[in-house]
C-alpha cells in the first residue's frame, strides 16, 4: 500500500465506515493515521467526558457527523439525579467556533438547551440531520430555531425526549420554500400541534420517508397526511380514536392502501382497539412494528394484525400479547431478528401475561432472532437452556424478571444454569442483562464463556466479590459494566485497576464499595474519572473524617478519560 | 426434572458445566456468603458491643435514596446481623436514641436511612396544624388530610412513609426498577389514565412528576400514584428534601453535631414556612390541597416547594368543588 498515492488510499478508506475498523486502520502506520484522520466523516464518542471538543477537532478536522452520548445508561431509570451532567453546550460552542462543516448531530442522554439549538442552527450552513434520543432541557422554542434556520435540514428525529412543550408554532417556522424534509419524528411532544402547518409541511415534502406524529394528531388529520404522502416508508400514528366506520376512518383506509412503500409502523399512543384493522392491507410488507405504547389494544387485535406480517424483522410489543400471541409470532414471523416485549403492569401485580413459554416458542420459531429484550414474571432454567439450544445466534440477550431475586419458579433454584447455557451457546453475544435469583456461579460462566461480551447489566445478583472478579478477569472485550444492588465491594473493584483502561465505564450503585476503596482506586488510576454521586450533605462527610469506612451505598461511576476531571460537575458529584 | 438431569439429557452442554454443577450444589443459594470473603479489608475493629452496633446501624447514613428499598440488603442485614456492619457512623443526626434504634433500624435501612423529619420529633406529635407543607387554612378545611397525617406519624417511633402497610406500594418503591425508561412509564401512564378516566376507574400506571425546591441543588421525581393522599405525599417529599434544610442549618455557622437537635430543626422548617405548589395543565401555579387527591393527580404536572413568602401571590382556588367540576367538565 506504500506505493499508492494518498488519494488512492483515501478512496479505499471511504469504503470502511465502521468506527472500530477506522480506529484499527489509523493504528497501522503514521501515514495511514494521517490519511484516516483527514478523511474521517463520522465521529462516534461514547462518553462525552472521555475527550474534549478541542482535542476532537485537532484529531479530526474534517468530520461531518458527530455522535455523542452523555449520561450513563442507568440514568434512563431515574438513578442519576437531575443536573449530573452531559451538557452539549460546550461542544456546540467549540464546533461553532471552528470551521468544521457539521452536517449531522446525534445525541443520546444529553442535556440540550434552546440556546444550544439556536447556536447550532445558525452556525452550520449545511446542517442536515438532528437526532436526539432520551435528551432533556430544551423546549419547542429550540425546535423553532432549527426549523427556521436550517435551510437544508433533512432529519429532525426526536426519540423519547423530555421536551418542554410551549404549544407554540414551531412547525410553522419551516419556511414555505423549504422542501427537503426526509424524517420528521415528534412523537414525544405532549402538547397540541398546529395541524394546518403540519399538513402544509408534509404536502411540500416530496422526499418525506419517515413521519412520526404525537398524540395530538387525530384521525382525520392522519388521513389527510397519508393522502399527501403516499411515498412514506415509516409511519408513527399519533391518535386513533374514531368510531369504526366513520368517514375519517374510511378515508384513512383508502389512503393507507396507496402507501405501498410503507415498511415500518409505530405509535398508536392513543388507540381505539379496532384501529389496527385499517392497516391490514399493508401488513404483508411491514418489516418493523412497534406497538409497545399501544396499551389500550387488546392482545387479540394485536394477534390479528401480526398474522399478516410475514416479513417482520423487528417487533416491539407489550406483554399483553401473551404467550399465545408470541406463539403466533413464532409461527408467522420467520424473518424476525429483534423482539422486545415490554411490561404493561410495572408493579408486578401478578398478571402473568408472558412467561418462559412465550420465550421458548419464539426461539423455536424464529431462526434469525439475534436480539431480544424480554420482561416477564417468571423463568426457568429449563426454558433458558432450550432457548440457548434453539438460538445460538444471539448478539443481545436481555432478560428482566420483574421481581428481584426470583428463582426458577419450578425448581426454586437460582437461574445460574439457564444463563450459563445462554453464554455458552451464543458465541457472538455482545450484550447481556441478567435477572432473577443468581449466585456467583452465573458470573463464573459469564467470565468463562462470554468472550465477546461488551456490555453487561447486573441487578440484585451474586454473593461475593468473586462474582465481579470472574467477569472482570474473563470478559476481555468488556466495555460497559453496570451493577446495582449486588454485594460486590472494594476487593473486586481494586483487583485489577488497569482493566478499566480497556473499558468505557463502570457503574456500581447500592453495592458494597466504600469511599476509601474508591479513593484508593482514584489514586492508582489518575487516567480515570472516579465519580461518586452523593445525595447527602457534602460538608458533614468531610468534617467528620469518617471517610474511609463509609459505604458508597449510592452511586459510583468511573470512566476512562484523556482530559482529566470535568469542570461542570454539580456539588453533589464528588470526583475523587 | 432438576437442572442436572436436564443437562445430562442435553448432550450439547459441555461436560465441564456438569462438573461445575456438582460444585454448584454445595453453594448457598440464599446468597449468604462467608462474611470473611466480603470486603475483608473492611473487617477490622469489629464492634463487640452488639447494642452499640445496632445503634450504629440505625444512625448510619448510608447513601440510599429516600424511599428506596433494596430487598437484598434487607435480607442480608437481617441474616448476617450486626457483625457485617463495621463502619463507624459518620454522622448521627441526633444524640442516639437507643429505644428508637432497635425497633426502627430495620425500617430506617429499608427506607434508605434517611431520617424523616418526623423521626427527629421524638415524643412530640409533629403534624399539628402547623404542617410545614400545607398552609394552615387548607388543613383546617381538609379534615381528611389532617387525620391521615396524624396517623402517619406515630409519636416518636418509626419513620413514616414506608407504606409498609400496603405491600404493592412498597414494592413500587425500588428506585429505577423495573428498568423501563421514565419516558415509557409516563407515556403508558398517560395512556392508561386517559382511557380509565373515560371508564371512571382510577389509573394504574405510575405518574412521575418533577419536584423542585427553592435552594435545593437538584430536582427529584416522584410517582404520584404511589401515594393515596396528600399526607403520604407530604411526608415523602419532606423526607426527600429534609437534607437540604439540614444542610442549610449546617452551613449557617453551626459548630458541631449537637447543633442538630429537635427544636432547631422544627424552628428552621416552620420559620422558613415552606409551601407546596404545583403546576397544572394550563401552566398555572397553584397551592396544593384545594382539590381532592384523585383530581389533584389528574391535573398536577410539576411540584415545587416554595418559601411561603414567595407563594403569597398564588391564588388558592376560590371554591374547591365548583372549580373541580369545571375542570373535569372541560376535560370531558
Amino acid at each position: 500500500m506504500n506505493y499508492f498515492p494518498d488519494e488512492v488510499i483515501e478512496h479505499v478508506f471511504d469504503f470502511v465506515t465502521s468506527h472500530k475498523d477506522r480506529n484499527s486502520i489509523s493504528l497501522v502506520c503514521k501515514s495511514w493515521f494521517k490519511i484516516e484522520r483527514y478523511s474521517r466523516q463520522n465521529v462516534f464518542i461514547g462518553n462525552c467526558y472521555s475527550i474534549s471538543p478541542e482535542r476532537l477537532l485537532r484529531r479530526f478536522p474534517c468530520f461531518k457527523s458527530l455522535t455523542l452520548k452523555g449520561k450513563p445508561h442507568f440514568a434512563d431509570f431515574n438513578l442519576v439525579p437531575h443536573g449530573w451532567g452531559g451538557f452539549v453546550q460546550p461542544w456546540i460552542e467549540a464546533l461553532a467556533r471552528s470551521r468544521v462543516g457539521l452536517e449531522e448531530l446525534r445525541l443520546k442522554r444529553m442535556v440540550v438547551t434552546d440556546e444550544g439549538l439556536e447556536l447550532l442552527s445558525r452556525s452550520f450552513v449545511n446542517f442536515k440531520s438532528l437526532v436526539l434520543v432520551s435528551c432533556e432541557g430544551f423546549s419547542t422554542d429550540g425546535l423553532a430555531s432549527i426549523a427556521s434556520n436550517c435551510r437544508h435540514l433533512r432529519d429532525l428525529d426526536l426519540q423519547e425526549n423530555e421536551i418542554d412543550d410551549h404549544r407554540g408554532q414551531w412547525l410553522s417556522c419551516f419556511p414555505e420554500t423549504y422542501t427537503s424534509l426526509v424524517t420528521l419524528n415528534f412523537a414525544c411532544l405532549e402538547g397540541e400541534t398546529n395541524l394546518v402547518a403540519l399538513e402544509r409541511l408534509v404536502a411540500r415534502s416530496p422526499n418525506l420517508r419517515s413521519l412520526k406524529l404525537n398524540r395530538a394528531v387525530p384521525l382525520d388529520a392522519l388521513a389527510r397526511l397519508m393522502a399527501c404522502a403516499p411515498q412514506i416508508v415509516d409511519l408513527g400514528v399519533g391518535s386513533y380514536e374514531d368510531e369504526q366506520d366513520s368517514e375519517s376512518c374510511l378515508k384513512l383506509q383508502a389512503a393507507i392502501r396507496k402507501c405501498t412503500s410503507l415498511r415500518s409502523l409505530s405509535g398508536f399512543l392513543e388507540a381505539a382497539p379496532h384501529c389496527l384493522s385499517a392497516f391490514h392491507p399493508v401488513c404483508h410488507n411491514l418489516t418493523s412494528l412497534n406497538l409497545s405504547y399501544a396499551a389500550e389494544i387488546h392482545g387479540s387485535h394485536l394477534i390479528k394484525l401480526i398474522e399478516h406480517c410475514k416479513k417482520l424483522q423487528r417487533l416491539w410489543i407489550l406483554d399483553s400479547i401473551g404467550d399465545k400471541g408470541l406463539e403466533v409470532v413464532a409461527s408467522t414471523c420467520k424473518e424476525l431478528q429483534e423482539l422486545r416485549v415490554f411490561p404493561t403492569d410495572l408493579h408486578g401485580g401478578g398478571n402473568t401475561a408472558v412467561t418462559e413459554d412465550g420465550l421458548v416458542a419464539i426461539s423455536a420459531g424464529c431462526p434469525k432472532l439475534h436480539s431480544i429484550l424480554y420482561f416477564c414474571q417468571q423463568m426457568t432454567n429449563a426454558a433458558l437452556i432450550t432457548v440457548a439450544r434453539n438460538c445460538p445466534n444471539f448478539i443481545r440477550f436481555r432478560l428482566c424478571i420483574l421481581e428481584p431475586h426470583k428463582p426458577d419458579h419450578v425448581t426454586s433454584q437460582p437461574l445460574d444454569e439457564g444463563f450459563g447455557a445462554i453464554v455458552q451457546a451464543c458465541k457472538n453475544l455482545k450484550r447481556l442483562s441478567v435477572s432473577g435469583l443468581l449466585t456467583d456461579q452465573v458470573f463464573l460462566y459469564i467470565g468463562m464463556f462470554a468472550t465477546q461480551l461488551e456490555m453487561l447489566s447486573i441487578a440484585f445478583a451474586g454473593d461475593t466479590d468473586k462474582g465481579m472478579l470472574y467477569v472482570l478477569n474473563g470478559c476481555k472485550k468488556m466495555r460497559k459494566l453496570e451493577i446495582r444492588d449486588s454485594p460486590f465491594g472494594d476487593a473486586a473493584l481494586l483487583a485489577d485497576v488497569n482493566k478499566y483502561e480497556t473499558m468505557r465505564s463502570l457503574w456500581m450503585s447500592s453495592c458494597e464499595v466504600t469511599l476509601g476503596g474508591c479513593k484508593r482506586l482514584a489514586r492508582k488510576a489518575p487516567w480515570l474519572n472516579v465519580e461518586i454521586i452523593n445525595e447527602n450533605d457534602n460538608n458533614r462527610m468531610e468534617e467528620n473524617g469518617y471517610e474511609g469506612r463509609q459505604k458508597v451505598d449510592n452511586k459510583l461511576y468511573l470512566y476512562r478519560t484523556v482530559v482529566g476531571t470535568r469542570v461542570d460537575a454539580p456539588p453533589f458529584v464528588w470526583i475523587l | 426434572m432438576s437442572p442436572e438431569e436436564e443437562l445430562q439429557s442435553n448432550g450439547s452442554v459441555a461436560s465441564s458445566t456438569r462438573n461445575i454443577v456438582g460444585v454448584l450444589k454445595e453453594h448457598n443459594y440464599l446468597g449468604l456468603s462467608d462474611c470473611s470473603s466480603v470486603g475483608s479489608s473492611n473487617l477490622s475493629g469489629l464492634a463487640d458491643d452488639d447494642k452499640a452496633t445496632i445503634s450504629l446501624k440505625a444512625t448510619e447514613l448510608t447513601l440510599g435514596l429516600p424511599g428506596s428499598q433494596s430487598p437484598a440488603r434487607d435480607t442480608e442485614l437481617n441474616l448476617l446481623g450486626p457483625a457485617k456492619l463495621d463502619e463507624k457512623p459518620f454522622f448521627p443526626l441526633l444524640p442516639s436514641k437507643d429505644e428508637m434504634c432497635s425497633s426502627s433500624s430495620h425500617k430506617n435501612i429499608a427506607s434508605g436511612n434517611k431520617r424523616g423529619f418526623s423521626d427527629t420529633m421524638d415524643k412530640v406529635p409533629v403534624y399539628t396544624e402547623k404542617n410545614w407543607m400545607f398552609p394552615e387554612a387548607v388543613l383546617a378545611t381538609q379534615s381528611v388530610i389532617k387525620k391521615e397525617v396524624a396517623q402517619n406519624l406515630p409519636k416518636g417511633k418509626l419513620s413514616t412513609t414506608n407504606n409498609s402497610s400496603s405491600p404493592p406500594a412498597a414494592k413500587a418503591q425500588i428506585v429505577g426498577w423495573p428498568p423501563v425508561r421514565s419516558y415509557r412509564k409516563n407515556t403508558l401512564a398517560t395512556t392508561c389514565k386517559n382511557s380509565d378516566e373515560v371508564d371512571g376507574k382510577p389509573g394504574s400506571g405510575p405518574l412521575f412528576v418533577k419536584v423542585s425546591m427553592d435552594g435545593a441543588p437538584y430536582l427529584r421525581k416522584v410517582d404520584l400514584r404511589s401515594y393515596t393522599n396528600y399526607g403520604e405525599l407530604s411526608a415523602a417529599l419532606e423526607k426527600m428534601f429534609t437534607t437540604f434544610t439540614l444542610g442549610q442549618c449546617g452551613t449557617s455557622g453551626a459548630t458541631g453535631k449537637d447543633v442538630r437537635n429537635e427544636t432547631k430543626l422544627k424552628d428552621l422548617l416552620n420559620g422558613k414556612d415552606y409551601v407546596l405548589t404545583y403546576e397544572d395543565k394550563d401552566g398555572d401555579w397553584m397551592l396544593v390541597g384545594d382539590f381532592s387527591w384523585e383530581i389533584f393527580i389528574g391535573v398536577c404536572k410539576k411540584l415545587k416547594i416554595m418559601k411561603g413568602c414567595d407563594a403569597i401571590g398564588l391564588a388558592a382556588a376560590p371554591a374547591p368543588a365548583p372549580r373541580a367540576m369545571e375542570k373535569s367538565k372541560m376535560r370531558a
